[in-house]
């Protein structure tokens, strides 16, 4: 072993890689699903992030009720806190036993007190003081959880993200917040959303800790937010990491993302996180190529008989829509 | 029973209700150490200390986005917006997130947001606001205006034990100058059920909050002039006591309905509506709505007088029913 990992074992590694693979192998049956329009809302995808999803997601303590929020591009953070991926597929899909009974669609979805972790909504910044409030509420309860939310470049630019942060920083509350800058928000670059020199100068703003990692470098953002979670859960407070990733798609799956100069996506296309990865657990030798096919197997037949879980699952029942506003109904209970 | 102000009755419900349950904290601008700004969680913190009753910074997104994360935890959060009308600031994340989480995600949030509205003391265009026909168009919020000391009690214990967000309207007018009977042992008011201030037989007055007292005032005025009128207090606007409006309408066959809120979009067109629904045979005039002019609601004394309802505008909306 040449290469620091940061107290991770080699079964650690490779759970990392199942999760990165799984993450990639996941949305490219989105994908394929969305061709076949078994997919009906829209699709957002998280190629050339997945590195940081998955490394940060994995620095939590699920077990202590921590509780991870991602973005639309954060898949791959979930499924290390536990989502099915048929669960995801059913969300998709808009399938009447998805966790939000077709209400709602993709990874909007989760509940903190018994998941450990919840979705977006698509206002964003309003996760942020939500976190806080979630943390807020662990310290209440004399947990000990510490919370991590993601926020873009784009998302940062927001007053709800503001406030959150100033008021999770003045409670010292015990919240990650990793902030991505992938380059784009929808088709916005970051040096026309903000004019900070880094989005992790913003933490100066706020008085908390702040620091920048390249976000395609798994073991780096692991180690960050591992230091950051453990300040969080001694008391420590705020920490605003910046991950620097790259959106190697458009916003959507209708966004051929022709703003973004090429050669830009030739450059980090070499620096693909997932590749990455996997050329440090080989050159290292933490796995073989044998052992690397044998999780790209595993994935594989995991997500075939999700998607034929998603797919055999029924639509909604139409006047359901009428149910489950207020309590009273029972709808939730049943 | 003791006699007990609005605004005291307010912050007895609050007390009694974090002594009951530990899972109940308040969080707002100033409402620690000052005791709010209004006073009326003056020696709170005393009691239950700075853990759970929480000062922010002016951030009224963080303070309802905040209560909405810990009620999803099972908190049974107060949030305070200092007058209601910054609540405007924190709108998204209370009809996007909080408003929404039971019937898009399965996720209680039983959040009570509550403030000081309502015009007549001067307070201006961002000092006045009456919020509730902001919010009935976004499914997913109960909301309440009470008009009496027992009632600003009974339906925020009520809003505090509910299992889905409150919006708690509090009429900031009625503070100090309502005193009424309020009982020491607890109890509650049901939301969604309204109370009926006086009988009557002729017309019937809808109207919650402040504007109660304007209702009365009139039927008072009417009765001299030989006219019996119902006030229907509604108390709660979502749900709404649809039952108790539509059997004074189908006693008196004349309705006005009185808010403080601008008339066009305002609560009144909405039972004004269900009215012509569901008891059109029983209307002997077209139905009377007395509100504010659309105008965001001025400053000095006479213009606010000028666009907020009164005795008068109400009377002048009885006379023309009763002569139809």
């Amino acid at each position: 072993m040449t290469i620091e990992t940061h107290g991770l074992t080699r079964d650690q590694l490779l759970d990392i890689e199942y999760y990165l693979r799984l993450t990639r192998s996941l949305e490219e049956r989105v994908v394929a699903l969305f061709r076949q329009a078994k997919v009906i809302g829209g699709l957002y995808r998280s190629l050339g992030q997945e590195g940081e999803s998955v490394a940060a997601a994995y620095a939590l303590d699920y077990k202590q009720g921590d509780v991870v929020q991602p973005l639309i591009r954060n898949v791959g953070s979930i499924l290390v806190a536990g989502a099915k991926p048929a669960d995801i597929l059913r969300q998709y899909m808009a399938k009447g036993n998805s966790p939000t009974r077709g209400r709602e669609l993709n990874i909007h979805f989760g509940n903190p007190q018994t998941d450990g972790f919840i979705g977006q909504i698509s206002m964003l910044g309003d996760m942020i003081p939500v976190m806080a409030g979630i943390t807020l509420a662990g310290r209440m309860q004399k947990k000990k959880l510490v919370g991590l939310a993601f926020i873009g470049d784009g998302g940062s630019s927001t007053g709800a993200f503001w406030e959150g942060m100033n008021f999770a920083s003045v409670q010292r509350l015990p919240l990650v917040v990793v902030i991505e800058d992938n380059g784009y928000a929808y088709s916005t670059p970051t040096w026309k959303q903000s004019a900070v020199r880094t989005l992790a100068d913003k933490a100066y703003a706020f008085g908390c800790a702040g620091e920048t990692v390249d976000g395609n470098d798994v073991l780096a953002v692991y180690d960050a937010t591992k230091r950051a979670v453990e300040r969080a859960r001694e008391g420590g407070g705020v920490t605003l990491l910046e991950v620097k990733t790259f959106r190697m798609k458009g916003h959507a799956e209708h966004d051929n993302q022709a703003y973004v100069p090429k050669e830009l996506i030739e450059e980090w296309k070499v620096k693909d996180p997932v590749a990455r990865f996997e050329r440090l657990l080989l050159e290292n030798g933490f796995a073989t190529q044998d052992d690397i096919t044998a999780i790209e197997q595993r994935v594989k037949r995991e997500i075939d008989a999700a998607t034929d879980e998603a797919e055999a699952s029924p639509m909604p029942t139409p006047s359901d829509a009428a149910l489950g506003l207020f309590a009273g109904d029972g709808y939730w209970d049943a | 029973m003791p006699e007990t102000t609005y605004i005291d009755a307010i912050t007895q419900a609050m007390s009694e209700e974090m002594a009951r349950d530990e899972r109940v904290f308040l969080i707002g601008e100033d409402v620690g150490v000052y005791g709010g700004a209004f006073k009326t969680s003056y020696g709170l913190i005393d009691k239950y200390g700075a853990e759970r009753v929480i000062d922010t910074p002016i951030s009224e997104i963080a303070i309802i986005g905040a209560a909405s994360g810990a009620a999803i935890m099972g908190m049974r959060p107060i949030a305070e917006m200092q007058f209601i009308d910054f609540i405007t600031c924190g709108y998204d994340i209370l009809v996007n997130f909080a408003s929404v989480s039971r019937y898009l995600f399965g996720r209680a949030c039983p959040i009570v947001v509550r403030g000081p509205a309502g015009g007549g003391t001067h307070g201006g265009p961002y000092h006045s606001l009456n919020p509730e026909a902001m919010f009935m168009n976004r499914p997913g919020l109960k909301i309440v205006a009470p008009a009496t000391a027992y009632d600003a009690k009974g339906l925020l214990k009520a809003a505090i034990r509910d299992d889905d967000p409150v919006l708690y309207i509090e009429h900031k007018y009625l503070y100090r100058r309502i005193k009424d009977e309020v009982p020491d042992e607890d109890y509650i008011v049901p939301l969604g059920k309204a109370a009926i201030r006086r009988k009557g037989k002729d017309l019937t007055i809808i109207t919650w909050g402040a504007m109660l007292y304007v209702a009365l005032d009139a039927a008072a005025e009417l009765e001299k002039e030989g006219v019996s009128a119902e006030v229907i207090d509604l108390r709660s606007i979502i749900p709404f006591d649809e039952e108790a409006i539509l059997e004074s309408v189908a006693k008196t066959n004349r309705v006005i309905i009185l808010h403080e809120a601008p008339l066009t979009g305002g609560a009144g067109a909405e039972f004004a509506a269900r009215i012509a629904d569901k008891a059109f045979d029983y209307l002997d005039a077209p139905i009377k709505r007395v509100a504010a002019l659309d105008v965001p609601t001025p400053y000095s004394p006479p213009l606010e007088a000028f666009v907020l309802p009164n005795k008068d505008k109400v009377l002048a909306a009885a006379r023309e029913l009763l002569v139809y």
